[in-house]
């Protein structure tokens, strides 16, 4: 009997010491919530979303945490499936009972978990693509990614520098494809650009020389525009070079990546796209504010998972960041107040861009959190601004 | 004129693609009445595998042939743990079991390989052949070539050798054709290993155009599956027929009429095919089958 007490008191000793030695966590966690896409189609968006998110919730955790708690990261995999990611949402709120949320890989699931958070009035930081997400405002959503208006808008001023007033689209009908062809078409007249031959392609397909043949025959255009996501683009990119189109072609945001280079071969030189300063951090001039925090994320991310740096990963980093600075600015969790934090974030330098929130504004960034790239010997170039 | 000359090349290496996945379903209908979904994976299987170990420093051609082989093999175990211990469900059953084999094989394919998309470079290069005014690449050929020699050699295996027409027997009465001396299992066997090896050939020839994905399975199945039924399933012929219809359909659809209804114009035509011809364009000759 007497053992078992004296090894009863051992083992509380031990499980003291233990909880002892980690000095910041004697009080509660912080609980954030995130529910991503980590598998599934979006797997290559969400798994590198995932992948930051753990590990800057663990830097932070090293740092002694937060308000001088630790953070517990509670993530859990929707699968890309926006019925899933909304029963994750649900269970985020009442389980777990997180303070805040950021996760949202698609604009599916993001749909999907906005009424969730918007009616328990937990902050939700998206890390989801369409306008449609902060556009009608609803108090408790904000995101991080460039809307595709923004891109638009990036693209127009690109050709209207150029003189460019005609142009030929050639959209995707995935979402991605079909929500920046029509914000494209919303925000063109302000550039005093005109749509000559607008043509679609379906997402998987794999041929789309019969569309790039009628823009290649229609007369007067000066310019091809591709709103697509996936292998799509490459896809076009190739027709194009394999038609012998001479015009400029501009991408979207949504192939900023390495892989279109590669799937796209020597078809991609000369083509014009814009995309977040990541991908040329070690390209930016030295002052460029972005520089210095986008190199740190480089290197950490790809110390940590030996992949490449990807955008989709510095959402998540910018999420993370602006909620915890926010938690951080508020001296509390409650979430009312991290709501009033977030929207306060102001001239926060991020992976993405620079973000000035606002009451009126959940994004926060213009098209200056763009570059304009042409890719020439396999490679990105800076445009000169 | 060029203009129609560029759809036509179009559809045809489009057409080409789709014949080459009817192909392997033709077969495999042929010797078991089962419609095999999991044959757009080993066009998958062939492409992915040849990307991943040329990239490991395999040379492209061997490459390619260690790919063809990993499809077989995957396609004679589909056969001896998927079909051969469920023998004697109905076709539907067995149609089922391949559809849960190909989520099994994507499953899988996301786990061995990534979720990217990649590629692989063309066999003769990427500068196009102008042709009347039209453009063509030279992979093009290679996927037109290559469908055309599968299909001549796969006709030949049919009618002509003893193998093939044991195949052929097996399709009709299985138990007559065991009466007579064929061993229905290893006939079987056959089909399955025979149709994964035109997919994985299919796979790598078109990889250079299409890319290839872990997923990219499920449309060729369908597109493939669609040539297969508008030329009369279980019939060669028939099946690079209606890949080609298919293929020049879509084609046609985009360039003249819009690309929004690209793929409506071909199943609109599909529909009336089936609708006047059940049986397909060639079909007429299986109604012995009871």
């Amino acid at each position: 009997m007497g053992t078992t007490v004296s090894r009863r008191w051992a083992l509380r000793a031990v499980a003291l010491a233990a909880f002892m030695t980690s000095a910041a966590f004697a009080a509660d966690p912080v609980k954030i919530g995130s529910v991503v896409s980590a598998t599934g189609p979006a797997a290559f968006l969400g798994d590198p979303e995932a992948k930051t998110l753990k590990l800057y919730v663990e830097e932070l955790n090293k740092k002694g945490g937060l308000l001088g708690r630790p953070v517990e990261l509670v993530l859990y995999d929707d699968g890309g499936d926006a019925n899933k990611a909304r029963t994750f949402a649900t269970r985020l709120i009442e389980d777990d009972k997180v303070v805040a949320m950021v996760g949202g890989t698609t604009t599916g699931t993001t749909m999907a978990m906005i009424p969730v958070f918007e009616d328990a009035k937990i902050p939700f930081i998206s890390l989801a693509g369409a306008i449609e997400i902060v556009e009608p405002m609803r108090a408790f959503v904000f995101k991080t990614p460039h809307t595709d208006k923004t891109a638009c808008q990036k693209i127009f001023e690109d050709m209207k520098a150029k003189g460019i007033t005609k142009i030929g689209m050639i959209s995707g009908t995935d979402g991605f494809g079909k929500s920046m062809r029509n914000q494209c078409l919303k925000v063109i007249g302000e550039y005093g650009i005109t749509v000559l031959a607008d043509e679609n392609y379906g997402a998987t397909d794999s041929d789309m020389t019969p569309q790039l043949n009628k823009i290649k025959n229609t007369a007067g255009i000066q310019a091809v525009l591709n709103p697509g996501f996936g292998q799509g683009p490459a896809i076009v990119t190739r027709n194009y070079a394999q038609l012998g189109i001479a015009l400029p072609l501009y991408e979207s945001h949504g192939v900023a990546s390495k892989s279109y280079v590669e799937l796209a071969g020597p078809a991609a030189e000369g083509v014009r796209l814009p995309a977040p300063a990541l991908l040329v951090v070690d390209k930016l001039p030295a002052d460029d504010r972005q520089k210095a925090i986008g190199s740190a994320y480089k290197a950490a991310y790809e110390k940590a998972t030996g992949q490449p740096v990807s955008t989709f990963g510095g959402y998540g980093f910018d999420g993370i960041q602006i909620l915890t600075q926010a938690i951080a600015r508020a001296k509390s969790t409650d979430p009312q107040k991290i709501r009033d934090a977030i929207e306060a974030t102001k001239d926060y330098v991020g992976v993405t861009g620079i973000y000035t929130m606002s009451p009126t504004d959940h994004l926060g960034l213009g098209t200056d959190s763009f570059r304009m790239l042409q890719i020439k010997g396999g490679d990105w170039v800076m445009e000169a601004k | 004129m060029a203009e129609f000359l560029q759809l036509v090349f179009s559809g045809l290496t489009v057409g080409a693609v789709y014949a080459l996945v009817a192909l392997g379903f033709t077969l495999i209908y042929n010797a078991s009445d089962v419609i095999n979904f999991a044959q757009g994976d080993f066009v998958m299987i062939g492409g992915m595998g040849t990307v991943f170990l040329a990239a490991a420093g395999i040379a492209l051609p061997l490459a390619a042939l260690m790919a063809i082989v990993a499809a077989v093999i995957v396609g004679l175990l589909l056969h001896r743990l998927a079909i051969e211990p469920a023998r004697g469900a109905s076709p539907v059953a067995l149609i089922m079991i391949t559809i849960g084999a190909s989520i099994f094989i994507k499953g899988v394919a996301q786990l061995v390989f990534d979720k990217q998309f990649h590629s692989l470079p063309a066999f003769s290069g990427d500068a196009p052949i102008a042709l009347g005014g039209a453009t063509l690449l030279p992979q093009s050929l290679w996927v037109m070539g290559v469908a055309l020699a599968l299909f001549v050699a796969l006709y030949l295996f049919l009618e002509k050798t003893l193998l093939g027409k044991a195949l052929r027997a097996t399709a009709a009465n299985r138990l007559a054709a065991r009466l007579v001396g064929v061993n229905v299992t290893i006939i079987l066997a056959l089909a399955f290993g025979v149709s994964a090896a035109i997919g994985a050939i299919a796979g790598v020839v078109v990889t250079p155009i299409t890319l290839t994905r872990y997923d990219v399975g499920t449309l060729f199945a369908l597109k493939g599956f669609a040539a297969a039924m508008v030329g009369g399933m279980g019939h060669p012929l028939g099946a690079v027929v209606g890949g080609l219809l298919i293929g020049l359909l879509e084609a046609f659809g985009a360039g003249y009429i819009s690309s929004t209804y690209k793929d409506a114009v071909a199943f609109v035509v599909i529909l009336l095919v089936l609708f006047f011809l059940p049986r397909g364009l060639f079909g007429g000759r299986t109604v012995e089958r009871v």
